[in-house]
């Protein structure tokens, strides 16, 4: 789950993290209480969408102006045009899709004298199972873009999880960083603070990008990204507080209805839609579809354990999308049982009036049972043997063959 | 031969009188697996009674902790259905009581969790397989997880995968082309997990019955390509066994997690091409359906 940035300022500086003094707003008339709230003489107006390159973004409307969707008011009445130019707009950046996203809510922001830019993140290290610091003295840049032409200059160092941030940690990101005075003394405290923020709340990613030495020399978490492990955020009871700060509005819909039936959905662009059991077979499903020139409309993993409602559920998610020009359902039972599948398979396809093309491939667990089922259904369905032929049929039926 | 397991394997269920744990259980017994016994804290002392598919109830003892189960029976394997929010602590108890294998079946355990069991395993002696992972299984000996039983065959092919439902492809085309398999490993799709890619193929390397091997990858981390990098070295030292391989994911968009959590192509890692040239210049043969691994062996082993 992604939160704004706005939240994740929020939920570092509970932790004692340095951030600027801000307000976040949800409607146009809260604008002059936030302005008003800062000091100034610098205020800060950046648009809050789950995307990255909000600065180097472009709004769809004209009216949005031709900046980016972070701007700098250097008067109270700027900052309030800045405001009123962005909220309700379309920001396009190179992380969203090209009809952009909305803006919703607005950060307005203390401004900060900077002197040095950098850049720290936080994830969770897979080669050695620990979490790891990544930083660079590159910051405010596209850190893939510094990863592929100066990858000398990104460092990670990974922590011990019996320990924790040592002293000696905290001196090799100083060191990688080139701080000192003040930002040295500031990392000391800056570095433990993240990583407990980190390991309580179960992030999977932290990114501060910049993070900035200002004029007086102290550091400063000037922006902030941060996801968590939705498997940690399932758990009931474990961050209750976090999955509060869940803004459905930046969800696909498809998806939200995917996460109530506990389905791992992903939407794509293509026009065959598949539902598979299993993250593996569902890839090699989308592939597969690749392979014989067509492209997937979604990635669909109903699991291991789906049911004939489940079955049915995702079915329907997978329809609800316009560009969906037939589905390939493909399912190696092993717990699953194809003959439950088929029957799910068949009520969903009498309750939607299905219009496309259905390929079915069932093997494993009652694999013969399934594929009577859907053989004496009297419905439009196409039966596969296996994944090859599965792919060739939908393909085909699709291009109308 | 086999790696990992056979019949002489005794293994523990912790979890065991969920629906989940008994249904596996159940199965595995009916495979001819060595169940030995359960763990469910409050429950010791009690039985659990399973059914098998023939009809016939069977029972076995419960007990309140692994230690105490492991002293009782001799266990040598532990295989774990507990929920996500108590499974690190399942895994560390039985790391705890020196339960040499142990296999986590469980998808959903948080990522930080896993770096804490990460950390005890590295200075234990017991081997983690999983979690997220489909289990183990040696043909016609002993079956640890989830893996549908009937789709096996003995024989000489050992199969290891990220993936539960592409080692069944697997298992499945194998068993068609009349090859059989000596081992199935199933290592798991989260990003932090107990066994990777070589310590499995350093297993079937030394395994004189397993004459060739299929492993599946999927995109995400660097597994794959560094098991590549393991076959070459070994190569050079004369260990090397024909072996076909398959990536999933060549499809899947950046920065998106595909089902499983170490699913994600980031920070331009982790992505399938990478991954099936690694494979490929390792000697691996690669297929481009996972439709073909079976046929695709067959005909390597042909020449």
């Amino acid at each position: 789950m992604n939160i704004h940035e706005h939240q994740a300022k929020e939920v570092l500086k509970s932790f004692g993290a340095p951030v600027a003094k801000g307000v976040a707003i949800t409607s146009l008339d809260q604008a002059e209480a936030a302005i008003n709230a800062l000091p100034g003489p610098l205020w800060v107006v950046k648009s809050q969408i789950h995307a990255g390159g909000r600065g180097k973004g472009k709004f769809i409307e004209k009216e949005a102006g031709e900046k980016g969707g972070v701007r700098l008011g250097f008067s109270k009445e700027q900052a309030l045009e800045h405001v009123k130019a962005m909220f309700g707009r379309h920001l396009v950046t190179a992380q969203t899709s090209a009809a952009g996203k909305q803006v919703n809510r607005i950060y307005v922001e203390d401004g900060a004298d900077i002197e040095k830019e950098l850049y720290l993140s936080m994830l969770v290290d897979r080669e050695t199972g620990r979490v790891a610091f990544v930083v660079s003295t590159e910051g405010g840049m596209d850190i893939e873009a510094v990863a592929h032409d100066t990858p000398e200059k990104i460092l990670t160092i990974s922590i011990d999880p019996a320990t924790g941030v040592t002293a000696a940690d905290a001196g090799k990101l100083s060191d990688a960083l080139k701080l000192d005075g003040a930002a040295k003394a500031d990392m000391n405290t800056l570095a433990p603070i993240l990583y407990k923020a980190f390991t309580s709340k179960d992030m999977s990613m932290l990114e501060v990008n910049p993070l900035i030495v200002m004029k007086d020399g102290h550091l400063r978490v000037l922006d902030a990204k941060v996801s968590f492990d939705d498997n940690a955020l399932a758990i009931k009871g474990r961050h209750d507080d976090i999955l509060a700060l869940r803004d459905t509005t930046e969800e696909d819909e498809k998806e939200i209805a995917a996460k109530e039936w506990d389905l791992a959905y992903v939407p794509l662009d293509g026009t065959i839609g598949c539902m598979v059991n299993g993250a593996g077979l569902a890839m090699a499903t989308m592939d597969i579809i690749k392979l014989y020139g067509e492209e997937p409309a979604n990635f669909c993993d109903v699991g291991g354990g789906a049911g004939k409602e489940k079955v049915a559920a995702a079915f329907k998610i997978i329809m609800q999308d316009p560009k969906v020009k037939g589905i390939l359902v493909n399912i190696f039972g092993g717990i699953m049982k194809c003959d439950i599948i088929a029957e799910g398979v068949l009520a969903a396809v009498k309750e939607t009036n299905l219009s496309v093309p259905l390929v079915v491939r069932l093997e494993g667990t009652n694999a013969e049972m399934g594929k009577k089922i859907i053989r004496e259904s009297g419905l439009n369905v196409i039966p596969a043997n296996d994944l090859d032929d599965a792919a060739q049929k939908i393909v085909a039926a699709i291009k109308g063959k | 031969m086999s790696i990992l397991i056979d019949k002489n394997t005794k293994v523990l269920t912790q979890g065991m009188t969920g629906k989940t744990g008994t249904f596996h259980t159940e199965q595995g017994i009916a495979y001819g697996t060595q169940f030995v016994g359960g763990i469910t804290p409050g429950k010791g002392g009690q039985k659990w009674t399973g059914k098998l598919p023939n009809g016939e109830t069977v029972e076995r003892p419960l007990f309140n902790t692994v230690a105490e189960a492991k002293a009782a029976t001799g266990a040598n394997a532990t295989v774990i259905y507990v929920p996500p929010s108590g499974c690190a602590a399942a895994i560390l108890e039985a790391i705890d009581a020196e339960i040499p294998l142990i296999v986590t079946i469980t998808e959903g355990v948080p990522v930080l969790d896993m770096v804490k069991v990460k950390d005890r395993l590295s200075k234990s002696k017991s081997r983690l397989i999983g979690p997220n992972c489909p289990g183990v299984l040696t043909p016609g000996e002993c079956k640890i997880g989830i893996m549908p039983g009937n789709i096996f065959s003995k024989g000489s092919v050992g199969v290891l995968s990220r993936s539960g439902t592409l080692t069944y492809e697997a298992v499945f085309q194998t068993t068609n082309e009349g090859l059989g398999q000596t081992t199935a490993v199933g290592i798991g799709g989260d990003p932090v997990k107990g066994t990777d890619f070589i310590d499995v193929l350093e297993m079937f390397l030394a395994d004189d019955a397993t004459k060739s091997i299929i492993m599946i990858g999927e995109i995400g981390g660097s597994g794959e390509e560094d098991a590549a990098q393991f076959l070459k070295d070994e190569a050079k030292r004369g260990r090397k066994k024909p072996m076909v391989g398959f990536i999933a994911g060549r499809t899947a968009p950046k920065g998106r997690t595909m089902g499983h959590a170490g699913a994600i192509v980031s920070g331009g890692k982790g992505d399938a091409e990478s991954k099936i040239e690694a494979m490929q210049s390792a000697g691996i043969v690669v297929s481009d359906s996972p439709a073909r691994l079976g046929v695709t062996l067959s005909q390597v082993l042909k020449g």
